[in-house]
């Protein structure tokens, strides 16, 4: 086909949106797919919580603690934070794909430091939460459902910062960006799925 | 054709051995994970076997030989084998080894983590097996490890040992060798075609192992969320999640297990459906019927599967019977546009039958069987009188296990030479099949109507009611003589691999790419593939051109689609080309 050519390829703007204008790779057709299988564990986790909170007596911590009005202002706080941070991500993504590395790094340093101090916070959430994993199924679900995503956060960040030293090492460019892409898109995964554990956690038990 | 008359080289001729064995644990090859599935889940499967074998002999007669606690303990680990460490693997090494090379793809997307899969799921069936060691015995709730017998809290009077806690990681880690197997099979099928290999050219195998994948990636991870939770709930939280003392519920475990243990079932069954479906498409000299159909048919069964779990608890008084009900009938419609297509495939077909074609319409009788009695099941009333019988055993026999099974061995007759270069033994094949086929009949079938003489499953010594020995007795001798029918198949693979006739690259006549290169093939897969213009690219390189003026034959096999007669159509000289 030597005269023909093949018409411009047409990309939908929330593809180009969330994971630039260029061919999806394998890593990236990867990472999707494995967000996909995190999503059905989180909502086996979540459908537990709230079966278990629709149908108990005994519901609250057995040993009496109970949580007070003002103590939902760190979570609420660490949320927003949490949350936003997909904003400085999707910026990173943004500018990679331009080949502003610079503007990446930075982006990314925000991300890490939040993302760290929001685990920081979560150390100190389970350290004053004044119930044990044993105290009942909402003392059994917090700890479950704040540890797999505390640990799921701890996973983004570090391969989050890998990607960062791989950044300062010089790699990443225009074109050859698939971490980043992906990186990105499972930081916005982690940060939503804290919006699903964490709103029934706190306003469950009021 | 370069490809077709490729010399066979031994690879590792000269080769030091710790070389060769350092070569398979390092391998990221996805013919060797393959065939290192195979061989794994070949032992995993003969243990399970020796486990149904001790609790054959346990009931041929009433009195016991071995204690219920023994008993309990063997039932659990034959589940537990054949299905996470028999069944679920050998789909996945069959998905190893053909599907990249029925896409015409150098090997998986990701082949690292395809070797990291292989080594977690080793990891996770060692520890499960291991168990045997453990304080206390195995776990020994059955493989669907209902609360509450599998909690350590006060409401369990015997409360098991560490066994069950290895059961539990044990099957979280057979999960994630899942799940990363799938998003595997899933990206490679989407981004790793060669060119010209549209979607509705794809294979039927292959076509089976990209909604498998969809399953396993969609169910798996819901069974681990069930699996942790019973970790936590034994270790630390005291129950609060299953014990209803308290404060949990044990449906809630039922229902996440069965959310991911009834897609299960599709797990083990529609890899085997894609070999037969192969397999008919090449012994019978014709395109399989409704090619369309068949893969229509393949995604309603895998988006059914996802809202019938529940007809698993009807019984619990827990879930909505009506809907469940109607969602399980509907399963029959697509399963019966399938068994359709394929006695349609047969009908008027130049039928040959080696052993892989026997093996193949012995899967059609079994499953069928199966198949009606999951109708019977369906039906709420003759649930309620039937639950926890025999017919349920011989019901779910017949269909994920036996007929799973005869479609693998269909598999293994069918690409035994694409793997090794030889032919297996035609004569023991022969024997293999017959032994099986009355043995597993004669098992399974009388348990059908020993269930429905009211025997209970899952017990060690039964009642001396008229007929039940008798029964019993002959379903252990059909257990011998299965046993036997392996035993003939481990023997006939042996000897195939030493004195097996050489097998060129397409032994068979085969219409889909892995019969495109040589036997077995070379790392790379492919010297040079052919054009792909239908699902059957091997019959247009074969015979496309004496057939070019005939007005019956499409190049794409069945009529449908774009173009016919071979006229390469703009959209696949474009494909070909960029």
């Amino acid at each position: 086909m030597a005269a023909g050519t093949l018409p411009q390829r047409r990309v939908h703007p929330v593809r180009s949106f969330l994971v630039g204008d260029e061919p999806m790779t394998t890593g990236l057709w990867g990472i999707i797919f494995f967000i996909f299988s995190e999503i059905m564990f989180f909502a086996g986790l979540i459908a537990a919580m709230l079966a278990l909170h629709s149908d108990t007596l005994f519901w609250e911590p057995t040993n009496g603690a109970h949580r007070v009005e003002g103590d939902h202002v760190l979570p609420i706080l660490f949320t927003i934070l949490l949350v936003s941070t997909s904003i400085p991500m999707q910026f990173a993504a943004f500018a990679i794909r331009k080949g502003n590395r610079r503007a990446m790094l930075i982006n990314m340093s925000i991300v890490l430091v939040v993302g760290t101090a929001f685990i920081i916070n979560q150390y100190f959430e389970w350290s004053h939460a004044g119930f044990g994993i044993s105290d009942g199924p909402y003392a059994a679900t917090f700890y479950t459902l704040t540890g797999f995503h505390g640990a799921h956060v701890i996973g983004g960040l570090l391969f989050i910062f890998a990607q960062w030293l791989r950044g300062l090492l010089g790699h990443f460019d225009a074109k050859r960006n698939t971490a980043i892409e992906a990186a990105t898109l499972y930081w916005h995964f982690v940060g939503f799925v804290w919006l699903l554990v964490i709103f029934p956690l706190v306003f469950f038990l009021s | 054709m370069a490809t077709l008359a490729g010399a066979q080289t031994t690879p590792y001729a000269g080769a030091n051995a710790w070389r060769v064995i350092l070569e398979w644990l390092t391998t990221v090859d996805h013919k060797k994970i393959g065939i290192m599935y195979l061989w794994t889940a070949g032992a995993f499967g003969l243990v399970g076997m020796a486990f149904s074998l001790v609790m054959r002999t346990e009931l041929a007669q009433t009195g016991t030989i071995i204690s219920a606690e023994t008993y309990n303990s063997i039932f659990t680990m034959h589940g537990s084998v054949m299905i996470f460490l028999f069944l679920l693997p050998v789909g996945a090494a069959f998905m190893n080894y053909s599907m990249p090379l029925q896409i015409g793809a150098l090997d998986m997307a990701f082949p690292r983590i395809n070797a990291l899969s292989f080594w977690i799921f080793l990891f996770g069936g060692v520890l499960l097996t291991l168990s045997f060691a453990a304080e206390g015995g195995t776990a020994s709730a059955g493989w669907t490890a209902y609360p509450p017998v599998t909690l350590d809290t006060a409401s369990n009077a015997e409360p098991p040992g560490a066994g069950m806690d290895m059961w539990l990681v044990g099957v979280i880690l057979l999960g994630q060798a899942s799940i990363f197997g799938s998003i595997n099979f899933l990206v490679t099928i989407f981004k790793m075609r060669a060119p010209g290999m549209t979607m509705w050219r794809l294979p039927l195998f292959t076509w089976t192992t990209l909604v498998t994948g969809l399953l396993i990636l969609l169910s798996t991870p819901v069974l681990a969320a069930a699996l942790v939770l019973g970790f936590i709930d034994r270790n630390g939280a005291e129950g609060a999640f299953f014990d209803p003392a308290a404060g949990g519920q044990p449906l809630l475990w039922q229902n996440l297990f069965w959310f991911y243990s009834h897609p299960a079932v599709y797990i083990m069954i529609l890899p085997a459906m894609g070999i037969v479906s192969d397999v008919f498409g090449v012994f019978t000299r014709r395109p399989v019927f409704g090619y369309r159909s068949m893969v229509l048919a393949l995604v309603a069964i895998g988006l059914l599967g996802f809202i019938v779990w529940a007809h698993h608890m009807f019984t619990t008084g827990g879930v909505f019977l009506p809907f469940f009900m109607g969602a399980t009938f509907l399963i029959a419609v697509p399963t019966g546009v399938k068994m359709f297509n394929w006695i349609a495939t047969m009908w008027r077909g130049s039928n040959i039958f080696p052993t892989a074609m026997l093996f193949s319409v012995g899967f059609l009788m079994l499953f069928l069987i199966g198949g009606i009695t999951g109708v019977f099941h369906a039906a709420v009333p003759v649930d309620f009188a039937l639950h926890d019988t025999y017919f349920v055993v011989g019901h779910f026999h017949y269909t994920m296990s036996i007929a799973a099974t005869f479609g693998f061995l269909a598999g293994c007759y069918y690409w035994f030479p694409k793997m090794f270069g030889k032919f297996m033994n035609e004569g023991l094949g022969k024997l293999h099949f017959w032994l099986l086929f009355i043995g597993v009949n004669l098992v399974f079938f009388t348990q059908l109507m020993l269930g429905l003489d009211g025997m209970p499953r899952r017990i060690n010594d039964y009642a001396d009611n008229p007929g039940w020995e008798l029964m019993n007795m002959l379903i252990t001798i059909g257990a011998f003589v299965s046993a036997a029918g392996m035993m003939v198949f481990l023997y006939n693979v042996f000897y195939s691999l030493k004195w097996g006739e050489r097998a060129g690259s397409d032994p068979w006549e085969g219409t889909t790419l892995e019969w495109a290169t040589t036997s077995p093939p070379p790392a790379h897969n492919f010297d040079s593939l052919p054009e792909i213009r239908s699902e059957r690219p091997l019959f247009d390189l074969r015979f496309g051109e004496r057939l070019q003026d005939d007005p019956h034959y499409h190049v794409n096999g069945n009529g449908h689609g774009n173009g016919a007669g071979g006229v390469k159509t703009p959209s696949a000289s474009a494909r070909e080309e960029g």
